[in-house]
């Protein structure tokens, strides 16, 4: 075990260094994108605010957004503001854009964690049950599945969910983290694991068929080698092969699977929380987009990067601290 | 045997699916505008002999909606995942060319990857302004990524084999050597490499209309229908979420099955199991 | 001697074959093992040699009931007299029969050696271990180390150990020793002798002739899937004269010390297997009768050969 945090502190540098490259394209590249953008942030700012403005106040504004300065120099601006922590003022919550992102993601937080293990537990136990009866019944009917959902646009599956079990049968509340009505303080955890459960279902099944299906072909592999083939003539029953090789074998490749699927969680969440009205970060960034909230959806853009991007840096990690072949020969 | 079975099947499958999909593009350009105007004597109607899917609360004919929103989401799969898998040849093929390229090419896919899908469509379709070209360009730039990696790997390993070590022996251009041997093989990977993305590209519509951010609300998008149905599913208009949702699921259902068989027909080694 | 033990492994006529899909729907059977005579009998050590390709680790594989699932086994097995049915294969896999597979893929790439030495079974022989581990030569702290940090000498010394820790009565060693250095090879053999003396029966499936010659008891000879000569190692240690078969004859002859004769042409592939005797089209002595019909298996001074004419 000696030497495992230099290893590690090498994985996290080398990583860090692309990873802070990359975030500074995108930095680069939404920004860009944002100023190609028709819509003028300073209009919309204006109509934001609901009143009618004096050209004075109007200059104002424009002074403040630096609509006459050239765009690198506003991107300097920016970013400058950013590595400070200030985002900016959000166009349509006329807030810190950080605050928003702080409030909203600890909402997407809790949704996409939710999903994150359910789909990571359930689709590697399928997977699991799929590799252990490969070719036969089980296998073929839940591979059938798996393809399936992968067809399906989440937010139609979320629909039909809200329909069913929403509407038709009541058992969960149409949408929303909690009540409407009752005051944030008063919302009592039960509420909101309640308003949590059918969003978390349906961003969970995203990721689902990729995770069993991953698992599945692992374990076959698995299944399918000398190891094992030793370990059957050697008395081994099914049972005692999955638990002593193929889960050994497995759960590190789909573990690392699930944090890489970070970006897919995030993107699903988006839909998954503007079909249940879920106030998270997807659906901010849905509104920032529609409202033309620049700085909000630059904000949110960000930080979906530096989410995805921490995802991997785990998944790297994991892979460093789990698997004694790449633990040695780095050593 | 089997072979001409998997083909036979597959020309089949790709005659019945174009078929069904020119049939459905050429109902939603035929189609009256009337035949899916508001009518409010209409609004709100279950599936019926006269409206199979049932109308809308503006009373539009769902059906007629469905269509007109297909044929949408047809065209713009086919674009989009042309335009993704030209990118995705040029990308793959100029990161087998040269150490420099691979580099760039990896980090753009990583730059590409490193941004949730639906927060970097959001963005191209707000900086092109909302509508066709925005949508196009959206899920184009967002979908080239997997099979630009097949292509790379496909052209490094055509450009190991020998014929094309003698050809450029005997004094040929790589431009020549690109025309007469590797595009030749590249070919099918490019025509599979489309049909499974196509179906991709119609999902990823359907979701980005659905957020509001593809066509214009006008327009029958499936994943406009599908979003207006939302306001209208407390008051048990299922019929406007399910039917439409599951039509547009049938069609990526056939035209991912399309693929696979395209696939198989190319790859049946590691296709098949 | 030899007839004095009792039989506890006895396979008569066996044929393994694999259904293949080639070209589509059209199944051919690829017959990899036929014919096949073989005995090994309690307290001796019996090896198995031939060149690679010639069937000798599926059959361990067929003694084992672990071949795959496309592969159709005919012929009888017994052990300890009784019919060798799937299930008693369930019972004796890892308890009367063990098995030394022949190479570092057979160990799981993340399961510490010391474990896999000990196998499932509860509890682990962690004392046995160690001192086995000592003998072998292993340096300590072996048993803390994971396959790919092995050499292949090191390895096949694990998978010798995980079969000497049973108590197994049927050893099958697939070439153990490649890898390790003659003390240790000598070691290893030892060891199995020792298993052997202690009454348990030990095949030893090698294509090194030489170490056959030395350490078994008595030889089989592998020709294309089939035996084409049993005989005590003592017959071959005396020369071609006294043993039976053209093809053993030949393998001795091509060893270095006897002149280093090869014979001409190659071992049939399991795809394109000859009528009659296997050996047939590479044969001095063949004769028409030899191309029609399999011969059948003949005693004959005290070993067992399928020719028409061994003698």
């Amino acid at each position: 075990m000696k030497g495992i945090l230099p290893r590690l502190g090498r994985i996290f540098l080398k990583n860090s260094f692309k990873i802070l490259s990359l975030l500074l394209a995108v930095s680069i590249l939404s920004f860009v994108l944002v100023n190609a953008s028709p819509v003028d942030p300073v209009q919309q700012y204006i109509t934001g605010l609901g009143t009618a403005v004096s050209p004075e106040q109007r200059e104002q504004i424009e002074d403040y957004w630096g609509a006459d300065d050239p765009p690198a120099k506003r991107y300097v601006s920016w970013l400058s503001g950013l590595l400070r922590g200030d985002l900016g003022e959000s166009a349509v919550y006329r807030r810190p854009v950080a605050d928003i992102i702080g409030e909203r993601f600890l909402n997407s937080f809790v949704l996409m964690l939710c999903a994150w293990a359910m789909s990571g537990i359930l689709g590697f136990i399928s997977g699991c049950a799929m590799g252990m009866y490969r070719g036969r019944r089980p296998d073929r009917f839940l591979k059938k599945i798996c393809y399936v959902l992968s067809s399906i646009p989440s937010f139609w599956l979320g629909l039909v969910f809200l329909l069913v079990f929403a509407v038709w049968l009541g058992w969960f509340p149409v949408g929303f983290s909690a009540p409407v009505g009752v005051l944030s303080a008063d919302v009592t955890l039960w509420q909101k694991v309640h308003h949590l459960i059918l969003p978390a279902f349906t961003l969970s099944l995203v990721s689902f068929p990729n995770i069993a299906l991953h698992t599945r072909q692992k374990l076959g592999d698995v299944l399918d080698s000398e190891y094992v083939l030793f370990a059957r003539a050697r008395g081994e029953g099914e049972w005692s092969v999955l638990f002593r090789h193929g889960l050994r074998n497995i759960v590190l490749p789909a573990l690392t699977l699930q944090f890489a699927s970070f970006s897919e969680l995030f993107g699903g969440s988006v839909l998954a929380e503007n079909v249940f009205s879920y106030p998270g970060l997807g659906s901010a960034a849905a509104e920032a987009g529609l409202n033309s909230d620049v700085p909000l959806l630059l904000g949110i853009t960000l930080f979906s990067a530096l989410f995805v991007c921490a995802g991997n840096m785990i998944a790297n990690l994991l892979y460093g601290i789990i698997d004694p072949r790449i633990r040695e020969v780095n050593k | 045997m089997n072979r001409l079975n998997r083909r036979g099947r597959t020309l089949l499958l790709l005659s019945a699916a174009a078929l069904t999909f020119a049939g459905i593009y050429a109902l939603g350009l035929l189609l009256p505008e009337e035949a899916a105007a508001a009518s409010y004597l209409d609004a709100g109607l279950p599936p019926s002999f006269s409206h199979p899917f049932g109308t809308d609360t503006l009373g539009r004919d769902l059906l007629a909606r469905t269509i007109k929103g297909l044929s949408v989401s047809i065209t713009v799969g086919i674009f989009a995942s042309l335009i993704s898998a030209v990118i995705a040849v040029l990308a793959g093929a100029a990161a087998a060319g040269s150490k420099t390229a691979d580099a760039c090419i990896s980090w753009l896919t990583d730059l590409v990857m490193s941004v949730p899908h639906t927060i970097l469509v959001i963005l191209i379709s707000f900086a092109l302004g909302r509508g066709m070209t925005g949508l196009l360009a959206g899920i184009a730039a967002t979908h080239w990524c997997s099979l630009a990696r097949l292509i790379r790997a496909e052209v490094l390993q055509l450009r190991a084999q020998q014929y094309i070590s003698i050809s450029r022996k005997l004094g040929k251009t790589g431009g020549w050597i690109l025309i007469h041997h590797l595009l030749p093989h590249l070919a099918p990977q490019f025509f599979t490499g489309l049909l499974l993305l196509f179906p991709h590209a119609v999902l990823h519509e359907a979701s980005v209309s659905f957020l509001g951010f593809g066509l214009p609300p006008e327009q029958p998008a499936i994943g406009i229908i599908l979003s207006e149905s939302m306001r209208s599913l407390s008051a048990g208009m299922w019929w406007s979420a399910v039917l439409p949702g599951l039509t547009l699921v049938l069609v990526i259902l056939l035209t991912d099955k399309l693929g696979e068989q395209a696939r198989m027909l190319l790859d049946p080694f590691h296709a098949q199991e | 001697m030899e007839q004095k033990k009792e039989p506890l492994l006895e396979i008569r006529d066996l044929s393994v074959s694999f259904r293949m899909y080639s070209r589509g729907l059209k199944q051919t059977d690829l017959r990899v093992i036929s014919d096949l005579d073989f005995t090994a009998r309690s307290g001796e050590i019996t090896a198995i040699a031939g060149a690679s390709g010639s069937g000798k680790s599926l059959l361990s594989s067929a003694v084992l009931g672990i071949l795959p699932d496309n592969a159709s086994v005919c012929g009888r097995i017994y052990y300890k007299g009784r019919e060798l049915t799937p299930d008693l294969q369930k019972k004796l896999r890892g308890t009367e029969i063990a098995l030394v597979p022949q190479s570092v893929a057979y160990l799981d790439p993340l399961m510490k050696t010391g474990e896999q030495a000990d196998g499932h079974r509860k509890p682990r022989p962690t004392e046995k271990r160690e001192k086995l581990f000592r003998r072998l030569g292993l340096p300590e702290q072996t048993e803390y180390l994971y396959p790919f940090q092995l050499s292949g000498g090191m390895a096949r010394r694990i998978l010798v150990s995980s079969a000497l820790l049973t108590d197994a009565q049927l050893i099958i060693a697939d070439e153990p020793t490649p890898g390790m250095s003659l003390e240790q090879a000598l070691e290893a053999l030892k060891l199995f002798r020792e298993m052997a003396d202690s009454g348990s029966a030990v095949v030893l499936i090698t294509h090194d002739i030489d170490l056959a010659f030395e350490f078994a008891d008595r030889i089989s000879v592998f020709y294309a899937g089939t035996t084409v000569e049993t005989a005590p190692a003592s017959d071959f240690r005396k020369g071609p004269d006294a043993l039976r078969h053209p093809y053993s004859r030949a393998l001795w002859r091509a060893l270095p010390q006897n002149g280093f004769q090869p014979l001409d042409g190659f071992q049939p592939y399991a795809g394109a297997l000859p009528e009659g005797c296997l050996f047939a089209p590479r044969c001095p002595h063949r004769t028409e009768k030899c191309t029609v019909q399999v011969p059948p298996s003949r005693e004959v001074r005290g070993g067992e050969v399928r020719c028409y004419y061994g003698a």
